[in-house]
């Protein structure tokens, strides 16, 4: 099936059908899309890396003597912005699942494409004004708004800021919008709902809370803007207005939010596991399962970060508990997972390299998840930095350690070319070496009572920092290398084969890299997902699918 | 199917507007359908959010809401709710007049739709009007002073807590109308694609979906109408 060796010119695909810019900024093809995503949340990836060099640089010393104490204010709100709305949200559902989730399930395209570019064009107009922002004078509460200081005392460009994070959530929301539909009506002949990828599965249940999280933070924008805009009350107590109202709305979406960054990784986590152990996921049904649990458990737990905001004791009681059950269903996974390499016949290409790192990482930031989660301890750590090196666990160890591990796995069949394995490998350690110095100290400085957002601090926790602040430069070098190499082996790699791991799914059935419409007829799906020892079976022959 | 253009390539004997990634017709029609009910959901939660702000400061400041919300015209509103009603029978007609191939009624329905979504609008008008003439827009001007509680003659209202309800009417009304824009054009839209004879008894989807939008709209109108203009009505 495969005709690695092309010698007489590249055969047609997606990249080369069409030329010029045109064919760029109007195409309608899932794969281009996913393509221009990549570029965008790329730039705005090395915009908020920038902005949390500054911070790791300013926190080397404990005298405030790079920035100044609004500088820093406004450097670490738009290092949250930028990272939250910019990157974290859309990195793998508009980048990996734009270009793998109508593939894997068999179909030309998404449901609907002319929504797909719209949603990237609202991405690029909310980007348009988020770096507007950040040019004039950016924005100081924290990225989470929070009443009445945002409506009624600082003096920076909230409402341009929201407006920014308002269009960039309707971005997501067609997005998942569009997964919705095209999973519920484009499967191929064949593609039952258990035999779906589990990364089909984790961007289900993301797309579920694209659609019902986001336009509650939506209104809630609405309202703040208009507050500031009109001079309501809605949130200020002086007018008779609740803040706690604000803050219940604000989570009710961005606690959530956070599954909608974790949740496609975990996808991104089961495919690879599979493919370099060669194994069926264990306990497919649960893994899959699992994911629709995390989406539904997740909206009923936003109040966890108000435990100190004055919620009654009575509630915090039953948030804290419902908190700790979320921690089932990711359990189930992380178990799942490590039960799959059990007797595995386990490869340590650079995707897999990868996914370890992300077990460990995922792990640790659950585990402390459920430290915060515990009303006493919580109350403790409030608003340190072990609850930021805790969401960096999650986010960065676990988000993007994913999101590159599936950058690597998937690079073959987006640019059909070989990254370089070696450099590869080197980066994954390199990241995971900078990540861990980077946020590990973190956690003892939370617990010894640093807090954050504060720009300067006692002598005595700067050895830590220090720490800190070279694992942020180490993790700097090993984003950049990938970046570098990714784009060097786009022109010099080796030509990628159509199944370069021998993994199972139909993406690997279809060239490198797919033609337009994918499938040049409709693939009939007739096997279980992640079929390995099927695969891997000798005397069997392969049926080639939709070629 | 080829994969030599990437426009639209109808093999033969195919529906000019079936798109060139679904297999047939009725894939195409349910996939609109589930995205635009999809659609509506988050539209709920959009309105959601409000409705849940609007409930928590109904019940915390009863007595000012009940005393702004007498500031409304009872009639007004219920004239709207009319007008909203009357439109979701025209675009229920002309749902029933494209499936049955009458282009007269189809036409008619959409003008008559697209003139009841006008009045609408105009009433509105006439009670925002009225709010500036009587200082009621929340703001540094808002007046609501020696407005006695319903049914506790002796006790003030607190103007605070009036500007609140103010705000919420204004905040729900005003998203309300801009959907109401929004789908006046969209069937503008779809009256020039009647017109211009688009939809055949086989395919009117863009209808079917305008008018679930539009019946969506006016839902939210029949939950509007009672919270804000029908609390505690006793003179």
């Amino acid at each position: 099936m495969a005709n690695e060796n092309n010698p007489q010119g590249e055969r047609e695909n997606y990249l080369n059908k069409h030329y010029g810019v045109w064919s760029w900024l109007l195409t309608t093809d899932h794969k281009r899309i996913a393509l221009l995503y990549l570029l965008s949340v790329t730039f705005f990836f090395f915009i908020g890396g920038f902005f949390a060099l500054l911070i790791r640089l300013e926190l080397l010393t404990p005298a405030g003597d790079l920035v100044q104490a609004d500088t820093y204010n406004k450097l670490f709100t738009m290092h949250g912005m930028v990272m939250v709305f910019f990157f974290l949200i859309p990195v793998v559902p508009a980048v990996l699942g734009n270009f793998l989730v109508p593939i894997m399930i068999g179909a030309k395209d998404l449901a609907f494409p002319r929504i797909n570019l719209l949603s990237w064009y609202l991405y690029i107009v909310a980007g348009l004004l988020i770096t507007h922002c950040m040019l004039t004078g950016g924005v100081d509460t924290g990225w989470t708004f929070y009443t009445p200081f945002s409506t009624a005392y600082t003096n920076t460009k909230i409402i341009e800021a929201g407006l920014a994070a308002f269009v960039a959530g309707f971005s997501s929301i067609f997005t998942g919008l569009n997964f919705i539909v095209t999973i519920h009506r484009m499967r191929a002949p064949g593609m039952t709902w258990s035999r779906l990828p589990l990364f089909v599965w984790a961007h289900y249940a993301t797309s579920i809370i694209q659609i019902l999280g986001t336009p509650v933070v939506a209104i809630t924008i609405v309202l703040v803007a208009a507050e500031r805009l009109f001079h309501l009350g809605i949130f200020d107590p002086k007018l008779g207005g609740d803040p706690l109202l604000f803050q219940h709305l604000f989570w009710f979406y961005s606690h959530p939010a956070v599954y909608i960054m974790i949740l496609p990784s975990m996808g991104i986590i089961s495919e690879i596991i599979a493919c370099f152990t060669r194994k069926r996921i264990f306990g497919y049904n649960f893994v899959a399962l699992s994911s629709i649990a995390i989406a539904v458990l997740g909206f009923l737990v936003w109040a966890h970060h108000m435990f100190v905001a004055g919620i009654s004791v009575y509630a915090a009681l039953i948030f804290s508990f419902l908190t700790y059950f979320v921690g089932v269903p990711s359990a189930i996974k992380v178990f799942n997972w490590t039960a799959t390499l059990y007797k595995g016949s386990i490869r340590y290409e650079a995707p897999m390299l990868y996914a370890f790192g992300f077990l460990g990482l995922f792990t640790i930031g659950g585990l402390t998840g459920l430290f915060l989660a515990c009303l006493g301890i919580n109350v403790h750590v409030t608003d340190t930095y072990f609850v930021v090196a805790h969401f960096h666990y999650i986010m960065v160890g676990g988000v993007l350690m994913a999101y590159l591990g599936g950058i690597h796995f998937w690079w073959p069949k987006i640019s059909g070319k070989m990254y370089p394995e070696g450099w590869a490998r080197l980066g994954a350690l390199i990241v995971f070496i900078g990540f861990n110095l980077t946020f590990f100290p973190q956690f003892i400085l939370g617990y010894v009572g640093m807090p954050r957002r504060y720009y300067q601090y006692p002598p005595e926790f700067q050895v830590l920092n220090v720490l800190s602040t070279a694992g942020s430069t180490v993790l700097g070098i090993g984003y950049l290398l990938p970046m570098l190499y990714l784009l060097w082996s786009m022109r010099y790699g080796k030509p990628a084969p159509d199944n370069p791991w021998n993994a199972a799914g139909l993406e690997w059935k279809i060239s490198s890299p797919p033609t337009t419409f994918n499938f040049e007829e409709e693939p009939v799906v007739t096997w279980e997902a992640y079929n390995y020892e099927e695969l891997d079976t000798p005397q069997k022959e392969e049926v080639p699918v939709g070629r | 199917m080829a994969d030599s253009t990437t426009m639209a390539a109808p093999t033969e004997g195919h529906n000019p507007a079936l798109l060139h990634h679904f297999a047939e017709p009725q894939q195409q029609r349910d996939a609109a359908s589930l995205g635009m009910w999809i659609f509506l959901a988050t539209e709920v939660m959009f309105f959601g959010g409000l409705f849940c702000a609007y409930l928590i400061y109904r019940l915390k400041y009863f007595g000012e809401f009940a005393a702004a919300s007498q500031q409304l015209s009872v009639k007004l509103g219920g004239t709207n709710t009319v007008v909203l009603i009357c439109s979701s029978l025209t675009v229920v007609l002309a749902v029933w007049a494209v499936q049955h191939a009458k282009r007269t009624l189809l036409l008619g329905s959409l003008v008559a739709t697209i003139i009841l979504g006008f009045c609408f609008l105009g009433i509105k008008a006439v009670e925002y009007r009225e709010k500036f003439e009587k200082h009621h827009v929340p703001g540094p001007s808002f007046q609501f002073a020696n407005v006695p509680v319903p049914g506790h003659p002796d006790l003030m209202a607190n103007p605070y807590h009036a500007q609140m309800y103010f705000s919420l009417y204004f905040v729900m009304t005003g998203l309300h109308a801009l959907h109401m824009i929004i789908g006046i054009g969209f069937f503008a839209w779809l009256l020039w694609a009647a017109y211009k004879g688009r939809f055949t008894p086989e395919y009117y989807t863009p209808l079917e979906m305008g008018g679930l939008y539009w019946h969506f709209v006016d839902i939210v109108w029949i939950y509007l109408f009672p919270l804000l203009y029908l609390i505690d009505l006793r003179k």
